[in-house]
Formats: structure tokens, C-alpha cells, sequence
């Protein structure tokens, strides 16, 4: 190959070096002038991404350091509350880390922060891709692979959690000892399996550690590249906006603007974990004690991602079978097993069940504003109720000291509450958007109302209405008024069709899905309003300039201020 | 590359606005609107702003290099013990406040920077890309299926069945042998979840672990409360170099008045008003000592099961559904209050083979 | 194993079986024999003439701010239990700690400033005691924690409060809207007073069941726990991962959210 230009700069001659072996420019002159589209909320997916990085940083840091071990030493270190007290290895490390290792407290915290704000910013993530419909076709497995992620991320928190030894994580692990055991049939012998024999033993920490340090991070990290890779290949979806189509994305390219801002966005990630770890407490496992399996705290709670699982043991009733010499723990096994398990399977298995719904099977680059999907917007919005009450409930005792209030009186309303909130919030998130939508074709006919009032020659006062920008416009005009199914139920000759059942079902769910929406205007109707608004604005253009005149005069009217007419 | 900016499409100041046509649509019924007119930013249209921009995102990244020096010196000279005071926050450590203010503040420094380039100073204007179709040309979908028939005939992997169904065969019993090493995790079951230390020996004494003493029924006032074990499980926690027997052996005493007592798991089970309990909840094995006096009643921190030690440790309130295991207390020659044996049931939470 | 006498629960301090079962004799008879001298010598000084005299003030007080609820006779009424023997420090403890008299009929009586003066209190108590043997006022010595080991008082603590009173003395939830209060605000006298006297659903620890050393200890821990620093920052009221989560989704979370909206926003 000949080249056409001699690299002279040492990066430039590197360039070559690189390129002469891996053909590196084919892939670059491909990828640096990639286009992504630009939100603030396709941002909340980078925040997990980059937590994931500071965890791996600061994990590594704290293995430099963590004993996991359940060999029992009397601690001799500098946190006197503590000294000559007989502990773990691992607990001991961990007070040797927060209080002897210069440093080591602060990463502990920026650990623990950061492995709150993953697990976090995954699930806000998805709320985003699940409210905006991005997991429709071709997304579908990113969207698997993101449920996985989470799942992934939670088992994750919770073995770190679990690692130091402290009183309150070790009530934690007992507790998932007692749910192991709960399981049918192979219950006792996971349990047995798990602590290498009873319970606490001295096998477990090792390997949770092995677990925590090397499995769960690795499987992350290939699947965090899957997800990343589909991303850049399939493209990112944009919001409905001025020039944006299905075939098109609209925003800025990956070089020079996206690399500085995702790179400095990873920094402002890292800052903000880090003085958050400066200046707030997490997880002080000095003040908890060592664990011992005959001691434990009131208000003890697990982080948030487990407190759903916690709250919905709490408020299960107690339900316990016994038949032919063995014992069916209802109590703890459709709370903590067949509950997630349920949850997670719907969570999964959302775009199939969508496409079921609605028949859509064509791809989906631009995205959904929620109103515009009332009811998938109203169902993620139950979901969400539904998973924030078996939060609180996991929360109860706390509730209870704080408000001075009754727990027994909690759980058992909560237990109703469970079942009657989350249909409310769905019919009040489905009225919402409806009219929210119908605000939107209000606004595209009548424009904005401005606040200003202008008097007609004969007296009348009018609101002026300033239409929408073109921007505003074509974020409204992107909705897609989506048809209701209507599969053949009958056949030709009048008979039921085999599959007659299906589609009667698919049918009437999307009709639920959809009928309800509000179509928006047609070009005629727009165009009459845009006729409408020149005609509105020369009315005022008149007015005002009369007004002028009569002012010229010395007379005095109400005029709308200066500052207000700039503004508009 | 055919992607088109704004710039192609005509761009400036102070020309007349078009009105918007609503005739395009797309075949979803969708309404599309062309871009709209770019904005040009203050730093693109004066110098001065420009150069101010570059003077702040310059100053943030210094600033971000001081912070890091200084967090250095931070290392270096805070010492790691000294606590101060800041308001809001409290009786701090001025090591951590001191070394993650000033990475925080560096590392955020350098974001806010970087950020603030690209949105002052680098292009704005937006760029449309096409899409490239994301399903496969039929001829290269052709083609792999003819490829992949091709390999399938040649590998022989259909017509010759039988060594399909053997390998097959194989590959299916592979992860068995591995699944069958991990089957020294644990130790068997067996009977250990049914038996506890306090079947080690008759008439174990009871130690309380609140004064180190053995007790005696006079120790426990009435309304009392001792948190205890068998006598010599430190001894054989360290012979197991475990705490497995203390997850089982842990126990309350609580003295009532005798009439007070509705119920007892077994005849006399109680001594002069004193009971025995297993301190691990049937829940999910949480220890549970949150007796409350008045009420007889023992509530979990955990889960908020609740028992009635006064009638045989019933389970009243909460998602555990058996009582408390009850112990039947006795006292020996030496007057010393003792477990006249072993649970009858497996203390703590539920498992399959309990029955 | 056989015969093998009490040991302590920290395992770091070993006796020999022999001398343990002496020592433990010796211990028996002598805590014995100051428990019979202590109570001969308070009965002897409360059938004191001074003694007498604050008894029948105290009984004044009592019938004016106490017997609507604890009878004329402190028997006990529908309202409130018997007073009948609960002690000296009993008295001291409810109305010392402003817990009674209560505001208002409730389950739990909460912790207020005091109605009392102190002297008004010494007359009350006075009363009380006289109306049968019960536990009395302990002496600065005994709650007098300046040589207490915290660390051993820490593992008493989270064996025999914390699950109540919570790691942090934070206290918790009891059912029926009842509550173990948080120690934050009590005073080494008051702790010692509740242990020995059990107020309303705490178990009674007297000092047989918990020495007065261990008392001294587990005073010595809280006495830490109320002026503890947070080396980590600010600990959120010390209620664990609760209020982290709620730290989390607003403060946190928010913060970044902030600084994703003005990425994607637009410069001027």
C-alpha cells in the first residue's frame, strides 16, 4: 500500500505501527465520526457503566488489604470500643482498613457508595428504556442482557455487603441461610452446601470472596461489553425531535464530543462518589460489632436493593405446610423465591409480552415519549408502586420509631396496601398521560399560553397564544397513533379459527393497550392553526402599533411590559 | 460518509424564519419536521467569549492539578487518627474529609472541564447519520445457509447417526462428573440440625452470659431477663473452631410470676415461673432477645415475629409460623438451674426433611 | 468437660477448674453477703426519722399528681400499675426521666422534661419505698464508670440491649406502637436505674443477673455511644442503610441526574 503522507509526529508514526499490523483505521475511520444523539437521560445507563469501573478500582485497592478469613483473632488494632474483643479475620481487616490503613476508610466508603449508585442508576436506567419503549425490536436481548445485569449487580452488593463480618451483614446471611433452607426438597443440602456444613461454619467468607472478587465481577464485565457492543452496532435511539426519523440519528459526533463528554462525565462520577464518601458515613461496620449468631440489633436492614426482597418476607403471613414428615415453608419461599422469581421472569420477558400485545414486529429507533404509551407508562408505574411498597415494608420498624406509630399496625396495613395501591397508581398514571396527550394537541392548535393580554379595538380582552417552536412541535408530532389489533377470529366459512382464543385475547389486550389514546391533529388541522397564529400575530402587530400611536398622543393604556415581549 | 449538519442545510442570523410544513410523514403515521435553525452560541460569535471559555476550563484543570498535590501533602502530614469538627457533618476524621474532598473535588474539577469544552467550545452543530439496515442482504442470507449445508454434509454430522447420538450421548453426561465435585462443600445433614449442645450431656448448667456466673433461680428476678448458654460451649466452639454450636444452643431465661404461665410445652416445664426458650427465631433463625416484660411477648428485630413466652412461646403475630422451642429447666443438688435435656424439635427455621 | 465451673464469656480470661470453683464460691458468698448488708442497712436508714418525714411529704405529692392513675394507696388503678414494691429507683427513674407523669393515657410513656425537682422526687421515691422492699437509688459508685472497660461493656451491650435499644442506641420498634427509646439523652444514674428496675416492657437486670462491674461497662459503652465521632462523615442519624437509601435517591442520585441535564443541555 503506498502512503500517501509521511506520519511525523511520535503518535503519528505509533499510528502506523498499530495500523500496519491491525488495520486499526479501518474500524477508526468508521467509529470516531460516529453520531450519538443527545439526552440527558441516555446518560443515567453511563453512571452505572462508570460506578462499575470505580468499583473495580476501588475493590482492587481494598483486596490489596481484606483478610477473608473466619479464623477467629482478639482484636488488638487502634478502634478501642472494640479491643480485645474476639472477632473474624475479615472483620478485623475491615477496622484495620477504616481506621489503620491511611485512606482506607475513604475507599471503603467510595466502594460501598459506588456499589449503591450501580445497582441504583441500573435500575434508573431502565425505568428510562423501559418508560421510552427502547427495548422494543431490535433491542430485545439488550434488554435481557440489562435485566441479567441487574439481577447480577444485586447478588453482587449483597456478597460485599456480606464480606466484612460485622453484626449487621451477618444477621444478612443468616437470613438467606433460613431462605436457603426454606427450598423444597434440596433446601437443607444448599444450605449445607453453601456454609460447608452448619451454619456460620468457616467456609463461607472464603468463598463468597472468590465469588464477590473474581465470578460475578467477571460475567459483569463480559456482559457489560455485550451490552455495549449492541449499543454502538445497533445504533442509539433518539427522542422524536426536527429532522429525526426512523432511518436517522441526530446528534454529535462520537470525536471529539461525546469522548470529552462521557470521559468527563466518568470524572464527575467518580468526584461526586468520592466527596459524597468524604463527607458521609456508609456502612460503619466499628459501630456494629462483630457477628456472633446469638446477638443482633434492632432496625437491622439490608441495602436497598435487597429491601424489597427483606420487605416482602416481612410482610408475608405465616404460612408453613406440613405433610408426610416434611415442611413447605409458604412463608418464606413465596416471599423471597417464588416472588423474584415471578418478578424478574415478567421483567425479562416485557418486550415478547408487549409484542404479544400490540402484534408490533417492526424496529423501533425513535423512541416513545410515556405519555404517548399510557398503559405500558401506567404498568411500569404499578410495577414500580408495587416494588416501593414491599420497600417501605421492608423499612417498617424504622417507620414505626420514626412516626411513633404502631409496626404491627404497619404490617397489616401494609399487607392490604400491597394489593390495593398499585391499580390506583396505574389508573392515575393511565388519566395522566391521556391528558397530558391531550394537552399536547391543545397546545400544537392553540399554541402556548403566554400570560399576555391584549385589548380588541371594541373592548374585549384576549390571551395571546405563541405557537410551539418547530422543536416542541416535532417532539409532539412523533407520536405514533398505533392501530388496534384486529385478528381473524373466524375463519372464511364462519367457523372458529384454530388459534380463535389467541387472537380474541390478543384483540381485546390491544385494544386496552391502545383505544384509549387520543389522536393527534392532522396537516389540515395544523395547518389551520398555523394560519391561525400569523393571522393572531398581525391582529397583535396592529394593535400594538395603534397603541403606539395613541400613546404618541399622551394617552394611557395598559401595555403588556418590555421585558415579558422579549421574552417570547 | 453521508452525514449532513445544519451548515449544509444554510445557516445565519437575522433571516426570515420559514413557516413549517406538515406534509412529510413517515409510514407510522408520524409527522416529521425538518431540523430547526441552529443557535449559535455566545462563544461562537465573539472572540472574547471564546477566549474567556478557554480561560475557565484551563483554570478548572489547574485547579484539579492543585487539589491533587494537595491531596498528597494531605497524605502525608493530616494524621490518620485526629478527629475534627464540621458543621452539619459532625465529629469527623480529618484524614478522610481531607483526602476525599480534595481528590473529589480534583476528579469533579476535571469532568466539570472536560465537559464544559465540549459544550462551549467544540461544534454544536447537530450531525444527522443514516442508519444502516440492520437485517442481513437475502443473497448473504442465502449464502451462510448454503455454507453452513455444506459443512453439515461434509462433517457427515446428519448421515452418520450413530456417531451424532454418541457424542451427543457424551457431551450431555459431561457436566454431571463435574457437578459430583462439588459434593464436598458441605457435610452431610444428616441429624445435626436436630440436635443442639444442650443434648451433649443430661442436666447441663446454664451459663449467663450478662455476668459469666452459672445461674441460680434466685439471680432471676421476676420480669427478668438472662441471655445464656450451655455450660462449656466456649469450650467447644474452640475445639470446633466454630461458632455452629452457639447457632443453635442460645437461649433466653425469663421469670414470670407462676400464674402468669398459661401454657408450657411440657408438663413443669418451667421452674417456679422461670422458662426457657431457644433463642433462634423459627423464622429465619434471627437470635431473639427483644423480650418485653409486660406482655410475656418476644419480638423479632428482623422480621417482627412475635411469641408469647407465657403460653408455651406461640407464635402471635408476624410470618413465623412455629412457637419457640421450650426447654425443661430443672435445678440441681447444688441448687444450680439446669436443662433437664435437649430441645424436643430442631431449633430455628424451617428446612425440608423437619416434618 | 464433666463438672467444669462458669467461665467467662470472653474467652481471653481462663481459670483452673479448682480455683474457678472457689473463686466462684467465694464470689457467691461475698455478693451474698453485701446484698444482705446493703438492704439491712437502706431499711435501717429509711425507718429513719429523716426518712419518715420525706415519706410523708412524698405521700403528699403522690396523692396530689399520681393517685388519680396509681390509686390513693399506690395499689394501682385502671390507668396505672401497682407501685407496691417496685423501689426507690423506680420512682427516680420515671419521674426523673419526665416519663411520668404522663402527658397523656398512651402505651408508652415518653421521655420529657422533668415535672419534678429533684428534691420533690427524693420525697416521692421516699414514699414508694416505703411501701415495700424494692430496688433503691443507686449510689454514685455504682454507676461510676471511669475504670470500666468499653470494649467488654460493647459486647454486653449488643448481647443484651442492642437488639432493643439498636447497635447504636438508636433505639427500636416493640409491638403495638411501644418502643425501646434511644439512650442518646440518659444519664449513666438513669441507665443503671432502668437495668435494676425494668420501666414498663424492659426485663428487669438486677444485679445478679448483670454484676454492677458489667453494669459499669455497658455504661461506659453508651456513655461512648453518645459522643462517638463519625470518622466517615456525616452518619445520617446512625440509622442504618434506611436513611443511606433515602440519602441515595435524593441527594446522591439527584446530584448526578443535575449534572446530566446541563450535559445535555445546550450552551447559550
Amino acid at each position: 500500500m503506498s502512503t500517501s503522507t509521511q506520519p511525523s509526529t511520535p503518535v503519528g508514526k505509533t499510528a502506523r505501527w498499530v495500523d500496519d499490523r491491525y488495520t486499526t483505521s479501518n474500524a477508526l475511520r468508521r467509529n470516531l465520526g460516529k453520531v450519538f444523539p443527545d439526552h440527558w437521560s441516555f446518560m443515567l445507563g453511563e453512571v452505572a457503566l462508570y460506578s462499575f469501573v470505580i468499583l473495580l478500582l476501588s475493590g482492587t485497592y481494598l483486596t490489596l488489604f481484606f483478610k477473608p478469613s473466619m479464623v477467629d483473632v482478639i482484636y488488638n488494632g487502634t478502634y478501642v470500643p472494640l479491643k480485645g474483643v474476639k472477632m473474624t479475620e475479615a472483620y478485623a481487616s475491615s477496622l484495620d482498613i477504616s481506621f489503620d490503613v491511611r485512606g482506607g476508610l475513604l475507599m471503603r466508603q467510595i466502594h460501598h457508595w459506588a456499589a449503591l449508585f450501580f445497582v441504583g442508576a441500573m435500575t434508573i436506567h431502565m425505568f428510562r428504556v423501559f418508560f421510552t419503549g427502547a427495548f422494543r425490536k431490535p433491542r430485545e436481548v439488550n434488554w435481557v442482557i440489562g435485566t441479567v445485569l441487574v439481577l447480577l449487580g444485586i447478588v453482587e452488593g449483597f456478597a460485599g455487603y456480606s464480606l466484612p463480618d460485622d453484626l449487621l451483614s451477618g444477621t444478612g446471611l443468616r437470613i438467606t441461610q433460613g431462605i436457603a433452607s426454606a427450598i423444597p426438597i434440596v433446601g437443607t443440602y444448599v444450605s449445607f452446601g453453601l456454609f460447608g456444613g452448619e451454619f456460620p461454619g468457616t467456609d463461607f467468607l472464603p468463598r463468597l470472596y472468590a465469588i464477590h472478587i473474581l465470578l460475578i465481577p467477571g460475567i459483569i464485565l463480559a456482559l457489560v461489553t455485550a451490552h455495549l457492543l449492541m449499543v454502538w452496532y445497533q445504533k442509539h435511539t433518539q427522542w422524536p425531535g426536527p429532522g429525526r426519523t426512523e432511518n436517522n440519528v441526530v446528534g454529535y459526533r462520537f470525536f471529539p464530543v461525546y469522548m470529552a463528554k462521557a470521559g468527563g462525565f466518568f470524572f464527575i462520577v467518580f468526584g461526586v462518589t468520592t466527596l459524597i464518601s468524604a463527607f458521609v458515613t456508609i456502612n460503619p461496620v466499628w459501630m456494629f460489632g462483630p457477628y456472633t449468631p446469638d446477638q443482633v440489633s434492632a432496625g437491622s436492614q439490608p441495602d436497598w436493593y435487597m429491601g424489597f426482597l427483606d420487605g416482602a418476607v416481612r410482610v408475608m403471613p405465616n404460612l408453613e405446610l406440613v405433610f408426610w414428615h416434611h415442611t413447605l415453608s409458604l412463608n418464606l419461599i413465596v416471599p423471597a423465591v417464588v416472588l423474584p422469581g415471578i418478578m424478574t421472569l415478567l421483567l425479562g420477558a416485557y418486550p415478547w409480552i408487549e409484542q404479544f400485545v400490540t402484534g408490533d414486529k417492526r424496529e423501533h429507533h425513535l423512541l416513545d415519549r410515556p405519555r404517548n404509551t399510557p398503559t405500558r407508562t401506567a404498568l411500569g408505574v404499578t410495577a414500580i408502586t408495587f416494588y416501593l411498597m414491599l420497600w417501605v415494608s421492608g423499612a417498617n420498624d424504622i417507620i414505626a420509631t420514626t412516626f411513633e406509630s404502631s409496626i404491627n399496625a404497619i404490617t397489616i396495613s401494609l399487607r392490604i396496601l400491597l394489593f390495593v395501591v398499585p391499580p390506583i397508581a396505574f389508573t392515575i398514571t393511565k388519566r395522566i398521560c391521556l391528558s397530558l396527550q391531550r394537552r399536547d394537541n391543545d397546545k400544537l392548535l392553540h399554541g402556548h399560553e403566554t400570560g399576555r393580554l391584549l385589548r380588541l379595538p371594541h373592548g374585549e380582552f384576549v390571551e395571546i397564544h405563541a405557537p410551539l417552536t418547530q422543536k416542541e412541535q416535532a417532539e409532539i408530532l412523533g407520536k405514533v397513533d398505533m392501530p388496534v389489533l384486529a385478528l381473524e377470529t373466524v375463519d372464511a366459512n364462519g367457523v372458529a379459527a384454530p388459534w380463535a382464543l389467541v387472537n380474541n385475547l390478543r384483540n381485546r389486550l390491544s385494544s386496552w393497550f391502545y383505544a384509549i389514546n387520543v389522536a393527534k391533529p392532522s396537516p389540515a388541522e395544523l395547518e389551520a392553526a398555523a394560519g391561525h397564529f400569523s393571522h393572531v400575530s398581525a391582529v397583535e402587530l396592529e394593535a400594538t402599533h395603534r397603541h403606539r400611536e395613541f400613546e404618541a398622543l399622551g394617552g394611557v393604556l395598559h401595555q403588556p411590559s418590555e421585558d415579558e415581549s422579549v421574552n417570547h | 460518509m453521508s452525514d449532513t449538519t445544519h451548515g449544509d442545510t444554510g445557516h445565519g442570523h437575522g433571516h426570515e424564519v420559514e413557516p413549517i410544513t406538515y406534509t412529510q410523514s413517515d409510514e407510522r403515521g408520524r409527522i416529521l419536521l425538518g431540523l430547526d435553525e441552529h443557535r449559535s452560541r455566545r462563544t461562537d460569535t465573539s472572540q472574547r467569549a471564546a477566549k474567556r471559555a478557554e480561560r475557565q476550563i484551563a483554570g478548572m484543570f489547574t485547579f484539579a492539578a492543585i487539589c491533587f498535590v494537595a491531596a498528597i501533602a494531605a497524605y502525608l502530614l493530616v494524621p490518620k487518627h485526629d478527629i475534627v469538627w464540621v458543621p452539619v457533618l459532625g465529629n469527623v476524621s480529618a484524614s478522610n474529609l481531607s483526602l476525599g474532598g480534595l481528590i473529589g473535588l480534583g476528579t469533579l474539577l476535571i469532568g466539570v472541564g472536560a465537559i464544559q469544552w465540549a459544550r462551549a467550545l467544540m461544534p454544536d452543530e447537530e450531525v444527522i447519520q443514516e442508519r444502516h439496515e440492520l437485517r442481513g442482504s437475502d443473497e448473504a442470507r442465502e449464502d451462510t445457509i448454503e455454507q453452513f449445508r455444506r459443512g453439515a454434509q461434509e462433517s457427515g454430522f446428519m448421515s452418520r447417526p450413530i456417531i451424532r447420538r454418541s457424542l451427543l450421548g457424551a457431551m450431555a453426561l459431561f457436566p454431571l462428573p463435574i457437578a459430583f465435585l462439588l459434593g464436598d462443600l458441605g457435610t452431610a445433614p444428616d441429624d445435626k440440625l436436630r440436635h443442639t449442645a444442650w443434648g451433649n450431656k443430661p442436666r447441663t448448667r446454664i451459663l449467663n452470659q450478662g455476668s459469666g456466673q452459672m445461674v441460680r433461680p434466685e439471680d432471676l428476678a421476676v420480669g427478668g431477663l438472662i441471655n445464656a448458654i450451655p455450660v462449656g460451649l466456649t469450650e467447644l466452639e474452640e475445639q470446633e473452631g466454630s461458632q455452629n454450636a452457639r447457632a443453635k444452643a442460645a437461649i433466653i431465661l425469663v421469670r414470670m410470676n407462676p400464674d402468669e404461665i398459661k401454657s408450657t410445652q411440657g408438663p413443669n416445664w418451667d421452674y417456679e415461673g422461670i422458662v426457657a426458650y431457644s433463642k433462634i427465631c423459627t423464622h429465619v433463625g434471627c437470635p431473639i432477645s427483644l423480650y418485653q416484660q409486660r406482655t410475656h411477648s418476644l419480638l423479632c428485630p428482623c422480621h417482627q415475629s412475635t411469641f408469647d413466652l407465657s403460653d408455651s412461646g406461640r407464635a402471635v403475630f408476624g410470618p413465623a409460623a412455629r412457637h419457640m422451642p421450650q426447654l425443661q429447666l430443672d435445678v440441681d443438688s447444688e441448687g444450680y438451674l439446669v436443662a433437664v435435656g435437649d430441645f424436643a424439635e430442631p431449633v430455628g427455621p424451617s428446612f425440608w426433611e423437619r416434618g | 468437660m464433666k463438672g467444669k465451673p462458669a467461665v467467662n464469656v470472653s474467652s481471653s480470661k481462663r481459670r483452673r477448674p479448682m480455683a474457678a470453683g472457689v473463686l466462684l464460691l467465694l464470689a457467691l458468698v461475698s455478693t451474698g453477703a453485701a446484698y444482705a448488708v446493703t438492704t439491712s442497712a437502706l431499711s435501717a436508714k429509711s425507718s429513719s426519722a429523716a426518712n419518715a418525714d420525706n415519706a410523708r411529704q412524698g405521700k403528699l405529692l403522690f396523692t396530689e399528681g399520681c393517685s388519680s392513675c396509681h390509686g390513693l394507696a399506690a395499689q394501682g388503678g385502671s390507668n396505672g400499675p401497682s407501685l407496691v414494691g417496685v423501689g426507690a429507683a423506680a420512682v427516680d427513674f420515671q419521674v426523673g426521666t419526665g416519663r411520668m407523669p404522663m402527658a397523656a393515657a398512651g402505651v408508652q410513656a415518653r421521655r420529657k422534661p422533668p415535672v419534678y425537682t429533684q428534691a420533690e422526687i427524693d420525697k416521692l421515691a421516699a414514699y414508694v419505698a416505703s411501701l415495700g422492699p424494692g430496688p433503691s437509688v443507686p449510689k454514685a459508685s455504682q454507676y461510676d464508670f471511669s475504670d470500666a472497660n468499653v470494649a467488654a461493656g460493647g459486647e454486653i451491650y449488643r448481647l443484651n440491649c442492642s437488639q432493643c435499644h439498636n447497635y447504636a442506641g438508636k433505639g427500636g420498634a416493640l409491638s403495638d406502637g411501644k418502643v425501646a427509646p434511644q439512650l442518646m439523652d440518659a444519664s449513666p444514674k438513669q441507665i443503671y436505674e432502668a437495668m435494676i428496675t425494668g420501666p414498663q416492657s424492659m426485663p428487669v437486670f438486677s444485679d445478679r443477673q448483670i454484676p454492677a462491674k458489667n453494669k459499669q461497662e455497658i455504661i461506659a459503652y453508651i456513655n461512648y455511644l453518645q459522643s462517638a465521632p463519625d470518622p466517615g462523615g456525616s452518619a445520617l442519624g446512625r440509622l442504618g442503610p434506611v436513611t443511606e437509601t433515602v440519602f441515595l435517591f435524593t441527594v446522591a442520585i439527584g446530584a448526578l441526574v443535575a449534572f446530566a441535564i446541563w450535559i445535555g443541555s445546550k450552551a447559550r
